[in-house]
């Protein structure tokens, strides 16, 4: 059997199982549709919630975009597990309590204002659009490797999948099927990541092999694995892996800004909606995260290893030898994987000095340019490696058995898969039932409710899949400019409804729009507007940057400015009416908390 | 006279009981900063003398230290209010 035909029937076989449960558990009315009937586990849920979470993002971008830049790149694992301790502690069982089935009915109703209520829709969808824009981003990926067409054709293939999957039921359908594509995601994660370990430190464990020793190979003696890629990257002129190269202000702002990014996601909060009592909630963040923890420990372990795996595969007499043949890669079988993903236009390399080798080096190092002037090397040959390639090559790259390939291939469309259909589902809910419902026309049949939120879901997936085709950056990175902007908006909102009752509907509609438009603005302003390339002002670089910070970091500081503009306003314009002091008390206790009520 | 004082009480209680939530919210919080934005990323320097594994335990913070922490402190906050939950009998 060839490796098309196992991708083909793991992804396949998988696709079936989804739809499957989905067909099962079909939701009958809308509030199952919205809120699962409220009977979840927080186990299950916090399954489901780490199925939701883990997006193309987490699986098939983020250990790659470790594996290439090392240390700087952790801000990613801490910022997307750390904001679960904030939604653990400020957030989960306020919103449980509350006791309504969306983010921004909560806010409708605490700031009582109707154009709150508007503004949170409107910021909800900006941050859940841009966010399925980086799922896309990873479904062509995915797509494009599996099916072995152009990354464009994938993109447009998963875009069908995608809505057709997300149209067939609603939570409840996708609470179940997302334990199982939970299931198939961590083990598709894991089982390639435990081989490499082996192969490379002999511990089965990666997230130990990631700080133990290599497997001694001949008389080399065993020497530590981060130690040796340090060496082996910086005598070919990169960066060191384990060093700080990228200045602490924008490692602490983009973690800052993916911490709160997290508590403010729609999709994300929604999970806790369905737990059946406030301590569930707060469980329900926890076990959440020891699922995600599952993969964020294994992922720098991935990206470590396959750096190193990917330079010896490009030098196999050693970074001071000669490197690998171009008739080596396009016959030897341990080079496969390179000419078939060469078809979808992420890998590329080019011999330009016609050596017939494929020298892969940093040509823009001072060090290296003595070396290769000495060598006659005209610039690194290995001319693009797409960095949302490496997780799913990876089985391919370490030359693992050919289950082990479509097993991947089949879990990294599940978490893009799981996390479209979630975000889907949240900007339907948003539009049919806060915006249509909530503000337009509240005498809306049921029917109708349903009906919009299908158009809304369809709108969503074009709109993206059309961005989708000339991203704004890597999966990971685009998914980061989502979570900045939530943090902007809807996250500081969410915790002075609950923590002050100072906060009245003109602070929080100011502060909510304040954070949103310069967060939206510098963004647009560094990638272009509507994320249209070419139309941007500023380079996107630290020191091309605007203010000196990131477009990705720039949501921790909408989130401040959000605080700062929301606290002002509130203390220059009538304080809150008692009956929301009265609410606010009662949000910050559980009992009495019952089952929610749809209005 | 009695319903009154029974009420004045739960007020009591609630203050209370989100004063104890607040202080356990703070440090939790503070725990939090310090594993991910101090050793992971600010304090690493000063903790570069501390070998881990062929880097040093800044590195393992930021890379793994920081989610196991954040794992520990999410169960025991949940542990620590479920318990004042009760103590202050205002548990579901």
């Amino acid at each position: 059997m060839d490796q098309f035909t196992i991708n083909l029937l793991f992804v396949g076989g998988s696709f079936a199982l989804y739809i499957g449960i989905a067909i099962w558990a079909r939701a009958g009315s809308t509030s199952e549709f919205y809120a699962a009937g409220r009977g979840v586990h927080p186990v299950t849920n916090g399954m489901a919630t780490a199925a939701d979470w883990m997006s193309a993002a987490s699986f098939i971008s983020m250990a790659g975009l470790i594996a290439f830049t090392g240390y700087d790149n952790s801000t990613f694992l801490m910022g997307w597990t750390g904001g679960y301790v904030l939604l653990a502690l400020l957030l989960a069982p306020y919103l449980r309590k509350f006791g309504k089935f969306t983010v921004s009915e909560f806010i409708g109703d605490r700031f009582y204002s109707q154009t709150a209520r508007l503004v949170a829709v409107i910021c909800l969808i900006v941050a859940s659009v841009t966010y399925v824009i980086g799922q896309m981003t990873g479904v062509g990926v995915a797509f494009g490797r599996f099916l072995e067409v152009s990354n464009t054709a994938g993109l447009l293939i998963g875009a069908c999948v995608v809505f057709a999957y997300a149209v067939f039921g609603g939570m409840k359908g996708v609470t179940y099927t997302q334990v199982a594509q939970y299931v198939v995601l961590i083990t598709a994660y894991t089982i390639p990541a435990v081989f490499i370990s082996l192969q490379l430190t002999g511990t089965p464990i990666p997230a130990l092999g990631l700080f133990g020793e290599t497997a001694g190979t001949g008389g080399e003696g065993s020497i530590y694995l981060l130690t040796k890629l340090d060496q082996i990257v910086t005598d070919l002129g990169f960066a060191s892996y384990t060093e700080a190269h990228k200045d602490n202000l924008n490692m602490v702002l983009f973690t800052l800004s993916l911490m709160i990014g997290t508590a403010g996601l729609p999709h994300v909060i929604m999970r806790f909606f369905t737990v059946p009592k406030v301590s569930d909630a707060r469980w329900s963040a926890g076990w959440a995260l020891v699922f995600i923890a599952l993969l964020y420990l294994t992922a720098p372990a991935v990206g470590a290893m396959a750096r190193l795996n990917i330079t010896n595969l490009m030098w196999p007499n050693g970074t001071n030898g000669d490197a690998v043949a171009v008739q080596t890669i396009e016959t030897a079988p341990e080079y496969d994987w390179m000419l078939t993903w060469q078809k979808t236009g992420l890998l590329d390399w080019e011999d330009k000095n016609g050596d017939g080798l494929i020298q892969y080096y940093n040509d823009k190092s001072d060090a290296m340019s003595e070396r290769a002037a000495a060598n006659g090397w005209e610039g690194n040959e290995l001319t693009n490696f797409n960095r949302d390639i490496l997780v799913l090559a990876n089985p391919e790259i370490a030359n693992l058995p050919g289950w082990v390939i479509g097993l991947v291939a089949a879990g990294g469309l599940a978490a893009a898969l799981s996390t479209a259909a979630g975000l889907l589902l949240a900007i339907s809910s948003a539009v049919s039932h806060d915006l249509i419902k909530g503000a337009i026309n509240p005498g809306i049949s049921e029917k109708g409710e349903l009906l919009s939120a299908r158009i809304a879901m369809a709108v969503a997936i074009a709109v993206a899949t059309w961005l989708g085709l000339n991203p704004p950056g890597f999966a990971a990175q685009t998914v980061a400019l989502a979570f900045g902007l939530a943090a902007a908006s809807i996250f500081p909102a969410l915790m002075m409804g609950i923590f002050s009752k100072r906060i009245n509907n003109v602070g929080a509609v100011a502060g909510m729009l304040s954070g949103l438009v310069f967060t939206l603005v510098y963004i647009f302003l560094h990638k272009g507007w509507f994320f249209v390339a070419g139309t941007n002002s500023f380079p996107d670089t630290v020191d091309g940057s605007l203010f000196g910070i990131q477009s990705t970091a720039i949501g921790a500081v909408g989130a401040i400015i959000n605080f700062g503009v929301a606290y002002g306003v509130s203390t220059i314009t009538k304080d809150t009416p008692q009956e929301i002091k009265d609410l606010v008390e009662s949000v910050r206790i559980p009992s009495g908390a019952g089952t929610a009520v749809d209005h | 006279m009695a319903e009154q004082s029974t009420q004045a009480r739960a007020a009591e209680d609630g203050a209370g009981y989100w004063k104890a939530n607040l202080r356990l919210i703070i440090i939790s919080l503070i725990i939090w900063a310090l594993v991910s934005f101090g050793f992971g990323i600010l304090l690493r320097p000063m903790l570069a003398g501390i070998a881990v594994g062929g880097t040093d335990l800044g590195f393992w913070f930021a890379q793994q230290g920081s989610i196991l922490v954040f794992l520990a402190l999410i169960f025991f906050y949940a542990w620590r209010m479920n318990k004042l939950d009760r103590q202050y009998g205002v548990e579901e």
